[in-house]
């Protein structure tokens, strides 16, 4: 099948992280993180920080003008905000991820939706929460990539999120390049198609 | 014996230098400025400057304040931070600024937003229509490639390290260093996601006005466009000039032109309602 992933060998972590939970793990460099979106269409908010210096996080600006490219792909950079790359898309089964998207906030969600929605549970309080354990707070939320996450530009600058393009047991692999800190929020957005308003689980593996 | 030997030469000396001008310099007190937008009185301007080409400026400016940007030579080439003042844990947030107004590029009536569902500054006019929200600041290692160095202290400032500069004046550090805008050079996405720059060359005079909607801190680099294709470091100065105005009334029209706009109006008036 196209979309077999290719074998990982010594696996030293590997996690189901429920719909709509945080989950914060160190990736050392040359290890490779695999993320399956094990029911289809679940976007996985991200941010990487090095993990010898977190002043120092993925950059979705940095990245784009690297590559030339909004979208993410397979062989993508991850860049920093110092230009340095932090983890390679070695292989992916899912077309493109978007990386303009940012996270859903409470705050964010007024505007989108209404104020109805305020004391919905969010991404930003994902990482929010992860990073608290690691002494990091707002300062350290920047724009971060969405996996799975559709978000097409149409020539006179329309963008959205819409229907998503990924399907059951589809994956992402990211090999690390520095040691880094990788935060992820498994959104639970339930207000816009970015898992089809359902937050499902996904899986998180790391392998040598 | 030189005119700098004893401390009172050393003096006549540095104080002869008074007066000088030069292109890129404030002007102070800024009420003096001239060549102002028409209706502009030299009473309410606080804030007048010009920033050379590499160069970088930070300052406050009060909620209702109108700040204009000018690219007084058709070659400046902006990036631009933006915080709230007086708590500036809020800052510009970029993706929120595209997702929730639907678009990716900036234009008249567009808002800046916050990461606290707010608006920070409108864009009330412009004149330029060439900006870019995705490509974000130059780096050190960005310049060094390109032009051999990329030093604050070089001849090829890069606008990260000219905005760590900028927010070390307010207290800030690089933490508080977010994804940026970049103003007056255009980048467009092709249906593959690919990012067009055009770096003109464009009209000389050109500008964009904000209003300020929230006191804000905002930082200013003007340096090369990250993906500016050209090999040398081709950039020219940016007036920056900024007045006095009225808080945004609930009849304005940018104020109400989306649903998603006008909340963000209103958690602002909600913020300042005290």
């Amino acid at each position: 099948m196209a979309f077999d992933p290719p074998a990982l060998n010594d696996i030293v972590h590997d996690e189901v992280v429920p719909a709509r939970a945080p989950w914060l793990h160190t990736v050392k460099a040359g290890q490779t993180l695999r993320i399956v979106d094990l029911e289809g269409n679940q976007a996985v908010d991200f941010l990487a920080y090095s993990a010898a210096d977190d002043a120092e996080r993925y950059s979705a600006q940095d990245t784009i003008a690297a590559q030339n490219n909004i979208f993410l792909r397979e062989g993508s950079v991850l860049l920093s905000n110092e230009g340095a790359p932090m983890m390679t898309v070695t292989a992916t089964a899912v077309a493109y991820h978007d990386t303009i998207g940012g996270a859903c906030s409470c705050e964010s969600n007024t505007l989108r939706y209404g104020h109805h929605t305020k004391a919905q549970h969010a991404c930003v309080e994902n990482f929010l929460v992860a990073n608290a354990g690691q002494g990091r707070g707002k300062r350290d939320m920047v724009s971060n990539v969405n996996w799975f996450m559709n978000v097409p530009v149409e020539v006179d600058g329309a963008l959205g999120i819409v229907d998503g393009i990924s399907a059951p047991g589809l994956y992402v692999d990211l090999r690390a390049e520095m040691d880094v800190v990788v935060v992820v929020s498994n959104c639970p957005q339930i207000n816009n198609p970015c898992n089809g308003f359902n937050p499902t689980p996904v899986r998180m593996i790391i392998a040598q | 014996m030189s005119d700098t030997a004893t401390p009172y030469a050393a003096q006549a000396h540095a104080r002869a230098q008074a007066g000088t001008r030069v292109e890129a310099m404030p002007t102070v007190p800024a009420r003096a400025a001239v060549d102002l937008p028409p209706g502009v009185l030299a009473g309410d301007v606080v804030w007048d400057e010009i920033i050379a080409p590499g160069g970088y400026a930070s300052r406050q400016i009060a909620r209702g304040s109108r700040l204009r940007l000018t690219d007084l030579a058709g070659d400046a080439s902006v990036s631009l931070l933006i915080f709230n003042a007086e708590r500036p844990i809020e800052r510009l947030n970029i993706a929120d600024t595209l997702k929730v107004q639907w678009n990716g590029y900036l234009g008249p009536g567009r808002l800046l937003l916050s990461d606290m569902g707010r608006v920070l500054a409108s864009l009330v006019e412009d004149e330029a229509g060439t900006h870019d929200a995705f490509c974000g600041a130059s780096n050190q290692a960005s310049n060094a490639r390109k032009y051999g160095d990329g030093f604050n202290h070089g001849a090829h400032p890069n606008a990260r390290d000219r905005f760590s500069l900028g927010v070390a004046k307010f207290g800030l550090g690089r933490k508080d260093i977010h994804p940026c805008l970049n103003l007056f050079k255009a980048v467009r996405i092709g249906q593959g996601g690919e990012t067009v720059i055009d770096v003109g060359p464009y009209a000389p005079g050109r500008f964009v006005t904000l209003r300020a909607e929230m006191d804000l801190i905002v930082v200013l680099a003007n340096c090369p466009h990250v993906l500016d294709p050209r090999p040398d470091y081709a950039v020219t100065p940016l007036r920056a000039t900024a007045w006095r105005g009225a808080v945004t009334p609930q009849d304005d029209p940018i104020r109400n032109a989306t649903p998603e706009g006008l909340r963000a109006f209103l958690n602002v008036e909600d913020y300042f309602s005290r």
